[in-house]
């Protein structure tokens, strides 16, 4: 009930925001005045009504997890959008094995063969991709100047509070 | 005669040696990646793309590879459905109803290598139905024009809304929302930027790859760190496996019939999988009736429903090939993978590009066979696969998604996109919101933009252009009926329980 009425309500101030930026979509000649901005409209209208339908007949409300398990999804999520940013300042191997080793940590959380599944997973993938398959931009590993690191890291700043 | 030419082009292209490793290669993954609990087709042939195209195979060889392992995922989804009742994908859902309490009888290896057989038949059929068809659509799909193929868009959201979810303001909502990023990036007439808000990581659009592994592949780690990884214990014993012959033989007519019922539930466009392998199984418990004993562990019950999600998987590729209009999630990532190779699927790939559409169809038929040829003597092996525990499996399919995305676009912000679509996919799904029309809005979004625009420019604004043949105007008339009828027939057509323990 509670949620799929906040779901519409943001479903619907979404929709409603992507109409407003559908009206300043930027059109010239070749385009001509309208056609650029029919279908978003369509889009956004029919989003919008959906939104209303929701919000008024919600659907039972779903099984949300505990607070641990969010606290736990928090972290694996805020795990692998720094595992994004620093794949290419620090190379394949270092990142993959901390980000395998959290993950299966938070699955099974059992210190040592969490460790062991990070590393492995790390030293296994590099090999079959680089040398199985050779991916070509997959790098060992790099060694950054702090100042490329924290210029990777901080990329994520506004990200954080925007998602 | 045509066809059988044809077919000889097909094979052709696709027995060489190199496609035939090709294809034994994507069966046994194939199978594996279906056999894994939690992670379907889709999935599977979600995380491959990527790193397909980067491995720089050219277009038959990949579409081989990426063929083999949709029908192997196929195949191999019924393995955790047996064994673990724990469905691989929607479809697969039906096959736990009777192929659970059948492997609790002791008949574990019995119910595998008849599903296995059916799953054959299934697929083999639908894939002979393939070639007798989609040439004679094709030729169909040459008289549509862009009103027409407005309408057919149309008519795949609704009917995928309709058949596939339980909530049709939800379904549609899911739509906008993949069409609605579609959207995003330059506009091709006029090359300016739309929606991007001044971002210029969105100039090129998202990707839709991005947004098919993030909302599938990233979404299943979030459901199973919610649930630490429980339920994927084997609860039964497989003892010597053995091929069932007395039960082969009494359902061959329940193949038959099922893998018709699922190829027509294929072919209607956003229809899929899920409905096929559903008719399939209801209509064949009406006929055996109370003393079938439909649910206990019967041998029909689950011929049934493998042969005819089967067959819904090969008839999903009629629509798909002939008019790109994907019938279910994983021919949405079939369509993706074709799309990222650069070929377009319509009408015109027919005759312009015969050797991809037969090498394809022979591709199917080979798998088909070297599926049945692995899975009976090795169904072993794959259920080995069911012991590898979540907390490797799943870091590892983690990674596997975050290296085919890197070495796509090697950056960092296709990283982060997938990781919110991940978020997203695991809110959606949640919320009982499909995910599967998101996909096919993303992947369609610009194809039906395109048409609308052709079709205001053609009649010069005048909207009634859009209702203007008999064509447009049945398939208008078909995706009405197919939005509003599953709301009056959602009682009459329950979805069984699943079986608990």
């Amino acid at each position: 009930m509670a949620s799929d009425r906040i779901f519409g309500l943001v479903c619907l101030i979404t929709a409603v925001a992507y109409l407003a930026a559908a009206t300043q979509i930027q059109t010239n000649l070749f385009s001509g005045e309208f056609l650029p901005k029919l279908f978003p409209y369509l889009i956004g209208g029919v989003a919008a009504l959906c939104s209303l339908t929701i919000m008024f007949r919600p659907d039972p409300e779903p099984e949300w997890p505990q607070a641990g398990s969010w606290i736990n999804m928090g972290i694996a999520v805020i795990v692998l959008a720094i595992y994004s940013v620093l794949l290419t300042p620090l190379g394949f191997i270092l990142p993959t094995a901390i980000a395998a080793g959290i993950l299966s940590y938070q699955i099974s959380p059992r210190a040592i063969p969490a460790a062991l599944s990070g590393v492995g997973l790390s030293l296994g993938l590099f090999v079959l991709f680089k040398f199985g398959l050779s991916l070509g931009n997959i790098v060992a590993y790099r060694i950054p100047t702090p100042a490329k690191l924290w210029e990777a890291l901080a990329i994520l700043i506004p990200f954080v509070g925007g998602h | 005669m045509d066809i059988l030419s044809n077919l000889v082009l097909g094979f052709g292209v696709a027995l060489s040696p190199f496609t035939l490793m090709l294809a034994v290669c994507g069966c046994f993954l194939g199978t594996i990646i279906g056999a894994l609990p939690g992670l379907g087709p889709s999935n599977g042939v979600a995380i491959l793309i990527p790193i397909t195209f980067t491995l720089g195979l050219d277009a038959t060889s990949a579409l081989v590879l990426m063929t083999a392992v949709y029908y192997g995922a196929m195949y191999g989804g019924r393995i955790s459905s047996i064994l673990l009742n724990i469905p691989g994908d929607e479809p697969a859902l039906m096959t736990t109803l009777d192929g659970y309490p059948m492997a609790k009888q002791g008949r574990a290896g019995d119910a595998l290598v008849l599903s296995g057989v059916a799953s054959f038949v299934g697929a083999f059929l639908a894939t002979v139905g393939l070639m007798l068809l989609a040439p004679s659509l094709a030729r169909v799909a040459f008289l549509f024009g862009p009103a027409e193929y407005f309408a057919l868009y149309m008519l795949a959201f609704c009917t995928l809304g309709g058949m596939a979810s339980n909530n049709q303001a939800k379904s549609a909502l899911a739509a906008c929302l993949g069409l609605g990023i579609a959207m995003i990036g330059v506009d091709s007439s006029s090359g300016l930027p739309r929606l991007t808000g001044g971002n210029l990581h969105l100039y090129d659009g998202i990707d839709f790859l991005v947004a098919i592994v993030g909302l599938f592949a990233i979404a299943e780690v979030f459901f199973f760190i919610e649930s630490h990884g429980l339920g994927s214990s084997i609860g039964v014993k497989l003892d010597k496996v053995r091929i069932p012959w007395r039960d082969i033989a009494s359902t061959k007519w329940t193949m038959l019939r099922s893998s018709g019922v699922g190829f027509i539930a294929g072919v209607l466009p956003g229809a899929g999988a899920s409905l096929g392998s559903f008719l399939a199984y209801m209509s064949e418990k009406s006929i055996a009736g109370e003393k079938g004993k439909f649910g206990t562990g019967v041998p029909k019950g689950i011929a049934a429903p493998e042969a005819g999600n089967n067959a819904a998987a090969g008839g999903a590729l009629v629509p798909m090939l002939t008019l790109g209009v994907p019938g279910s999630g994983t021919t949405a990532v079939l369509l993706a993978l074709l799309m990222t190779l650069n070929i377009t699927p319509g009408p015109t790939l027919f005759t312009e590009r015969p050797e991809v559409v037969w090498g394809l169809i022979a591709s199917l038929l080979i798998a088909n066979v070297v599926l049945l040829l692995m899975n009976v003597p090795m169904v072993k092996i794959f259920v080995k696969v069911l012991t590898v525990p979540a907390w490797v499996l799943l870091p590892g399919v983690t990674m596997v998604s975050f290296v085919g995305i890197y070495s796509l676009t090697g950056s960092y912000f296709d990283l982060l996109l997938m990781v919110g679509f991940g978020i997203l996919g695991y809110i959606l799904r949640k919320l009982d919101v499909p995910t599967v029309p998101v996909i096919l809005g993303i992947l369609l979004g610009g194809n039906m933009e395109d048409a609308l625009r052709r079709a205001m420019t053609l009649s010069d604004g005048d909207v009634m252009y859009l209702f203007s043949s008999p064509i447009a105007i049945g398939l208008w008339l078909f995706a009405v009926a197919g939005f509003i009828a599953p709301m009056f027939l959602r009682s009459v057509l329950k979805k069984p329980q699943a079986i608990t323990d």
